[in-house]
């Protein structure tokens, strides 16, 4: 369970209020007015965004205090995900060993891992190489790989199509369910929410409340996000 | 390696750098203001000397400032073949052993060179060299390029919708000059005036070789010779501290002022101008590149042609020489790109002020003279050791330690550029320490890391500086046995050795800045 301990963040003109906990192995998307600190809320579970007071608590252990890579996550930003200068196969091994001196039996993880987001023998190929979708992809292969009881996305897929959007959520759902992972995804597009998250945390004027479920929520929603959603 | 030992790690090499620059910079200074005698110790000849540094810089800044305008404004509004090759070229004397440019600035204005040849047949006087107009035309040699480039780069700036806005209106190039080329020139050029003057206040070497005498000598060849040739530690020790008060004050204006860098790119895009003038003024611009050009190529064309027919005939020393020139150079690069990297990563990891003390200390041996630390090195070394064996070390770190600047420059922006795109990756994988240096930093920093290692070597392999306090005459490096011929007017020998030394900079330069570009992919 994610448990978020009456946490405040608070930064120079702003501040921001969260009080939720979501049971393992929910899916949960985060929604609310753009400025309205979603991916300062990421980021403070992630460990980027320092908490000025409260606990963020992850099953029996307060990680509010721990650095970023000795949280129990992965997180996928909005871009930046992957190093250019190394390979497809080089950006998924290091969420297995920061040295990259991977075994022979870890060698052939990462090749399934990246066979199971459809890039077998993809391995040698930089990032700039890649189109938009297979970047994602890498990145969701290393997601895999690392296998983290709690995955945060901070839209990383915003600048893709609708279609191939679509096609990175399905994998992702499948991911989720493979690793049994607990998400929480920032997003601008409702029909994210609709597709894959069942539960949604919204953070506006200043508070991140929830979980609600995404279709009563949606269906009446409460004035804020009203005056989101148009 | 956790963050947090790879962020104490980082301060402390860091901390360790900073350390070893303020021992370099003031702790010579101050074992150079214990040994000095009082200001009463100084002749008139020194004063003569400290008059001389200023009159010869200030000279030497403004000329160089005047000609580098209509030439940048030539070449900014022209397009032609070679173009982006002048320009490459107009960067290499910042990388040129200076006695090479004297030895070519010799071939054509020199007493048997091209320039009084001709005189000579229309039955003119002579031109001399030596003194006052020789040590400026040599730093205008050296200087007209680098504040031309600055400039080229104030012109590159112009966004090109201006010219565009500038030709609906009817601008001419006069109108044009008023209302967009100066405004930018004014902004440009006080600081590349600092530039070039704090360059010729500390020049050394075309003061050794074109000037001295009572007339034509710098306080950086005035402590030389009170150290070398009077053994008066005294004298030099004070005309150390003068020298020192000169580059403190020019630096303090030069911090104001931004210092304008002559090593980044963009110069190579020609804007679409419509304000070109007629038949006259591409005459006029063609003149000026052309004169730039051959001003620049041909006394270096004239030292290779003379010197390439005697290398394979120098004599043993040369090359033992060159030898310990290379182990200096390859030294000096490493010790300063160590230096960087750790400067660097301990300024982001500080931050805020002390962050930016740690950047100043880094880079105020731009305005550092190398004598002066050279005379503080030798009176702090010389109780415990004979300067003498250490005459190389020395050489090594003092030239380090003046590189230093253009590294830090290169590197520190990169870095931090690695860190807004990359750091909270690395940090969500938990990347640290040595394996975040090797799998992330290097290799995204290889770039400058090339160009900042072959500036370096380039510079250390072809400085005559402090080796000349130190060395005798068995520990020369290849600047020092080259001056050593060219005063025993072993001019056949000089030229081959000037061959040596300019191929070797250059190949050093190019052979790390290559490294730097490839796997230039992503």
């Amino acid at each position: 369970m994610l448990k978020l301990d009456d946490v405040a963040i608070t930064q120079e003109g702003f501040a921001l209020h969260a009080a939720f906990s979501l049971q393992a192995g929910a899916r949960v998307a985060v929604i609310g007015p753009s400025g309205a600190g979603k991916s300062t809320l990421l980021g403070a579970i992630a460990g980027f965004v320092p908490v000025t007071s409260g606990r963020i608590v992850w099953g029996a252990q307060d990680i509010t205090r721990l650095p970023p890579a000795a949280r129990p996550l992965s997180i996928l930003f909005q871009d930046n995900n992957l190093f250019p200068h190394l390979g497809a196969a080089e950006n998924v091994a290091l969420g297995l060993k920061p040295s990259l001196r991977l075994t022979a039996p870890e060698r052939a993880q990462v090749a399934q891992a990246l066979a199971r987001v459809g890039l077998a023998g993809y391995e040698g190929r930089r990032p700039a190489q890649l189109s938009g979708g297979q970047q994602s992809r890498v990145a969701l292969a290393r997601v895999l790989l690392r296998q983290k009881p709690l995955l945060l996305l901070d839209e990383p897929f915003a600048a893709l199509g609708p279609a191939l959007k679509a096609e990175m959520l399905a994998l992702l759902a499948e991911i989720c369910t493979e690793t049994g992972a607990t998400l929480l995804m920032v997003t601008h597009d409702i029909a994210d929410a609709r597709a894959i998250a069942p539960d949604v945390v919204l953070v506006a004027e200043g508070r991140a409340e929830g979980p609600f479920p995404t279709a009563a929520l949606l269906e009446n929603p409460p004035p804020a996000l009203r005056a989101y959603l148009g | 390696m956790s963050a947090r030992t790879a962020r104490h790690a980082a301060l402390a090499l860091g901390g360790a750098v900073g350390a070893w620059l303020v021992v370099l910079n003031f702790g010579a200074l101050g074992a150079v203001a214990w040994w000095a005698d009082g200001p009463s110790a100084l002749r008139g000849a020194d004063w003569a000397a400290v008059r001389f540094t200023l009159w010869q810089a200030l000279l030497s800044a403004a000329l160089s400032l005047l000609l580098a305008v209509p030439i940048a404004r030539a070449l900014a509004r022209r397009q032609f073949a070679g173009r982006g090759l002048l320009i490459t070229l107009m960067g290499a004397p910042f990388i040129l052993p200076s006695l090479v440019a004297v030895l070519g600035l010799l071939a054509v204005f020199g007493r048997g060179g091209l320039v009084n040849q001709g005189l000579g047949a229309l039955g003119w006087g002579q031109f001399n060299i030596f003194g006052l107009h020789g040590v400026v035309l040599a730093h205008v040699f050296y200087n007209l390029p680098l504040a031309t480039r600055i400039l080229l780069q104030g012109w590159a700036a112009i966004p090109a919708e201006r010219f565009r806005l500038a030709a609906s209106l009817g601008f001419g190039p006069q109108a044009s000059f008023r209302q967009l080329e100066w405004p930018m020139l004014r902004d440009m050029a006080p600081g590349a005036f600092l530039v070039i003057f704090l360059i010729c206040l500390t020049s050394f070497s075309v003061a050794l070789t074109l000037g001295g005498g009572p007339r034509a000598t710098t306080v950086e060849l005035a402590i030389y010779q009170a150290f070398r040739f009077d053994f008066d530690m005294g004298r030099a020790a004070v005309l150390a501290l003068v020298q020192f008060g000169l580059c403190a004050a020019a630096g303090v204006l030069a911090w104001r002022v931004a210092l304008p860098s002559a090593l980044g790119g963009g110069m190579d895009r020609p804007v679409q101008r419509y304000d070109m003038g007629g038949a006259a003024l591409r005459l006029w611009d063609s003149a000026l590149i052309a004169g730039g050009a051959l001003f620049l190529m041909l006394p270096l064309a004239l030292v290779a042609l003379r010197g390439l027919p005697h290398v394979a005939g120098l004599p043993p020393e040369v090359w033992h020489s060159a030898a310990r020139s290379l182990f200096v150079a390859i030294g000096a690069t490493g010790v300063t790109l160590a230096m960087a990297l750790a400067l660097a990563h301990a300024v982001l990891a500080l931050g805020g002020k002390g962050g930016a003390v740690l950047e100043w200390l880094g880079l105020a041996a731009l305005a550092a003279s190398p004598l002066v630390v050279g005379t503080g090195l030798y009176l702090l070394i010389r109780p415990f050791a004979n300067p003498r064996d250490l005459a190389l070390v020395v050489t090594l770190l003092v030239n380090a330690a003046m590189a230093l600047p253009f590294a830090l420059r290169l590197i520190l922006p990169a870095l931090r550029a690695v860190r807004d795109t990359q750091g909270r990756l690395a940090d969500s994988l938990g990347l640290h320490g040595l394996a975040r240096l090797r799998i992330v930093t290097l290799p995204r920093l290889r770039r400058p890391l090339g160009f900042a290692a072959g500036l370096t070597a380039a510079l250390s392999m072809g400085d005559l500086g402090v080796i000349m306090l130190f060395a005798e005459r068995e520990g020369a490096t290849l600047p020092m046995q080259l001056y050593r011929l060219m005063t025993a007017y072993r001019l056949d020998d000089a030229a081959g050795a000037a061959v040596v030394l300019l191929g070797a900079s250059l190949a050093l330069f190019w052979a790390c800045d290559t490294w730097g570009r490839g796997h230039a992919k992503a």
